[in-house]
């Protein structure tokens, strides 16, 4: 286990450093100059100097890739900010905030939505997956089947607003979006998110309810089920221990990869609910040219995608003892 | 005990097991009995799909029922099965009766470790701690002839080779002493030397517990080391049943005729070809009409006025020998000399 996860981790390393680069080279390789972008109307070519060096970004592009890549690791000098301590993602061009601060400061919401909806989606996805599977062809199986098909091809901005109009401006049972901290108000954490939270669950339990539903319709004809039942087993213990235990592996290796995009993805969610999280400084330092912070996010986004891949790695070989982590 | 001594162990009457598809019913087993004491075996032989293994998880009531409708009844140890309560089946698998299954891969879990396995089936029926049953799934091991069992008994199924595997369901299937143990081609995959040392393995336990045992199987061979009764099935009926020395030594139905020519003879001269039955086995959506044997049968021109096809013959069983087939007995005698003949059988 140790040596698998050393060995993982070395081979996340390697794949951040490459989309760093990557990422790097394409934000250069349209022509563009964010010094100019940050000095304003009257700019001089004084200012421009300045503003390039105050920035770190007065050396050719590989040279800065090679600065950016020293901050990380071991910390760097800024002629406009000073001494800053590794990991050191540089500060925004936009508003002189330093990156890490202002990815740790939109994470917690972030994390919240994708967690919170998570919780949701994964206790009814696969509530109404097993019913489906149990009942097959029955009528609940019929209207768990045809509803995830609805629910999996609505859209967030769709529903969020419909639910948003409905929920809490016509009717006032739901409260309007907002973000306070857990640690602060635990209370108004989940009132404030309960919508997003709802509204993401709707769309994703319809995933979760298919493909729970598919698993368990092929565990359950598995011969090793009838042996359990042909044991004298319960059908609880035939359903839970048996056939579910093999239906877990697929769902578990794509809830994984859905969580890091919920966490990494979290866009359109974050506009349509109009919270300030990780998404939507994506989308910002996009439209500002803002490469450090476009760095963070990137990598913060690959970096879930990354760990997330490799937690469900271990949690496979956890499940199922034929796999071996190596 | 609810049994008297007139009545046998088990017993199957008239069953019907007819599955619903998109395509019409389906007649799996089409009205079949027999019986079982206690300490005897019974193999039942057929081609696939001629409703032995149906019968057989209809008894353990192991099939599904939502498709599935069943008439008949079947009688363990008194006990009537087919109305009997999911609760009551739960207490009887395992425990009263217990099957092993062809395929101990795909049978076993791939999630839990052998030792596991074993060891629940103990504790489900017994009531037994963690720890006996533990040490009862290592005893079980042992007497099965798994090395070094307090060491594999951790062992997952992928770990075991696919002999160890076959002892291992063995051991599981036994583990609560059964009266009744189905054994459906629990040699077919395995090599020679592994399926003889499981026949003696099955054949000593069951002079240990007095288990009567049904032996699924299409290998005459197989029949012919364990069996005392034999059950000929076709099309979901039976053909012919009797003792192992009369069905092997005397066939008196064109079908088992067949089966049994088209086994190599040991004894005999070796260039002469194998002679298998022509056509393929019956469908059970649209079985013929009259005798489902008698598309293939060699001497369905012999009986007088077409009744091979126009009728069903009637199983006439008379101190447990009976074959279902319209000759008459005199003419089938002659028949069957020749037919051997003919085959390089004799």
């Amino acid at each position: 286990m140790f040596r698998f996860l050393v060995r993982r981790a070395l081979g996340a390393l390697v794949i951040l450093l490459i989309i760093s680069a990557v990422t790097f080279w394409l934000f250069y390789a349209i022509p563009r100059d964010p010094a100019t972008m940050s000095c304003g109307k009257n700019c001089t070519p004084d200012m421009l100097e300045q503003i390039r060096k105050n920035l770190g970004i007065d050396h050719p592009v590989p040279v800065q890739y090679w600065d950016w890549l020293k901050g990380v690791f071991v910390g760097r000098d800024y002629a406009g900010f000073g001494h800053c301590d590794a990991p050191c993602f540089g500060y925004s061009f936009a508003n002189r905030e330093p990156v890490l601060g202002t990815i740790l400061d939109r994470l917690p919401l972030t994390l919240s939505l994708a967690f919170g909806s998570a919780v949701v989606f994964l206790i009814f996805g696969i509530g109404t997956g097993m019913i489906a599977a149990v009942k097959q062809g029955k009528w609940q199986d019929k209207v768990a089947s045809s509803a995830s098909l609805v629910a999996s091809s609505l859209q967030i901005y769709f529903v969020g607003y419909v639910a948003m109009y409905f929920l809490v401006a016509k009717l006032g049972i739901l409260d309007n979006p907002s973000y306070t901290p857990l640690t602060e108000n635990p209370a108004e954490w989940a009132s404030g998110l309960l919508l997003p939270w709802l509204v993401l669950a709707l769309i994703w339990t319809a995933n979760y309810t298919r493909m729970t539903r598919s698993q368990l319709v092929e565990t359950l004809s598995e011969d090793y089920v009838r042996t359990a039942r042909a044991k004298g087993m319960s059908s609880r213990n035939v359903f839970f221990r048996f056939a579910w235990r093999g239906a877990m592996g697929p769902i578990v290796t794509i809830f994984g990869i859905d969580l890091a995009t919920l966490i990494g993805g979290a866009m359109i969610t974050e506009y349509t609910f109009s919270l300030q999280g990780v998404g939507r400084l994506a989308v910002d330092s996009v439209e500002k040219s803002d490469l450090p912070m476009l760095l963070g996010v990137t990598l913060l986004a690959a970096g879930a995608i990354v760990i997330f891949n490799i937690a469900v790695d271990a949690v496979y070989a956890l499940i199922d003892p034929r796999i071996r982590l190596a | 005990m609810t049994s008297t001594d007139q009545q046998p162990f088990l017993s199957v009457r008239d069953l019907k097991v007819h599955f619903s598809t998109e395509d019409g019913i389906v007649k799996a087993v089409d009205g079949l009995s027999f019986d079982i004491a206690r300490g005897q075996t019974l193999g039942i032989v057929g081609e696939s799909g001629s409703g032995k293994s149906v019968t057989n998880l209809t008894i353990l009531g192991l099939h599904d029922p939502a498709r599935t409708r069943i008439d008949g009844e079947i009688l363990l140890d008194g006990q009537e099965l087919l109305t009997a309560s999911e609760r009551t089946l739960e207490k009887l698998r395992g425990n009263k009766m217990s099957m092993i299954f062809q395929d101990a891969l795909a049978s076993l879990s791939p999630y839990h470790t052998i030792g596991t396995q074993i060891a629940e089936v103990y504790r489900k029926h017994t009531g037994a701690s963690k720890k006996e049953a533990r040490a009862r799934a290592i005893e079980m091991l042992t007497r099965v002839g798994i090395p070094q069992p307090d060491v594999r008994v951790d062992d997952y199924p992928h770990q075991f080779s696919g002999g160890m595997r076959q002892r291992a369901m063995i051991a599981m299937a036994l583990v609560c002493d059964p009266e009744l143990l189905i054994a459906d081609e629990p040699t077919t995959a395995l090599d020679v030397t592994v399926q003889a040392q499981i026949m003696d393995l099955l054949k000593d336990l069951q002079q240990e517990f007095g288990t009567a045992i049904i032996f699924i199987t299409h290998d005459l061979g197989v029949i012919a080391d364990i069996a005392d009764d034999v059950l000929v099935m076709y099309g979901g009926r039976c053909v012919e049943r009797g003792t192992k020395k009369q069905v092997l030594g005397n066939p008196q139905h064109p079908y088992t005729l067949g089966l049994l020519n088209s086994m190599p003879a040991l004894d005999g001269p070796v260039d002469v070809p194998l002679s298998p039955i022509p056509g393929s086995p019956p469908s059970l959506l649209n079985p013929p009409t009259g005798c489902r044997f008698h598309p293939r049968c060699a001497f369905a021109e012999k009986v007088a006025g077409g009744k091979c096809s126009s009728a069903q013959p009637v199983l006439e069983v008379i101190d447990g020998r009976g074959s279902a087939c319209h000759l008459e007995t005199s003419q089938r005698d002659a028949l069957f000399a020749d037919y051997a003949a003919t085959a390089g059988h004799n």
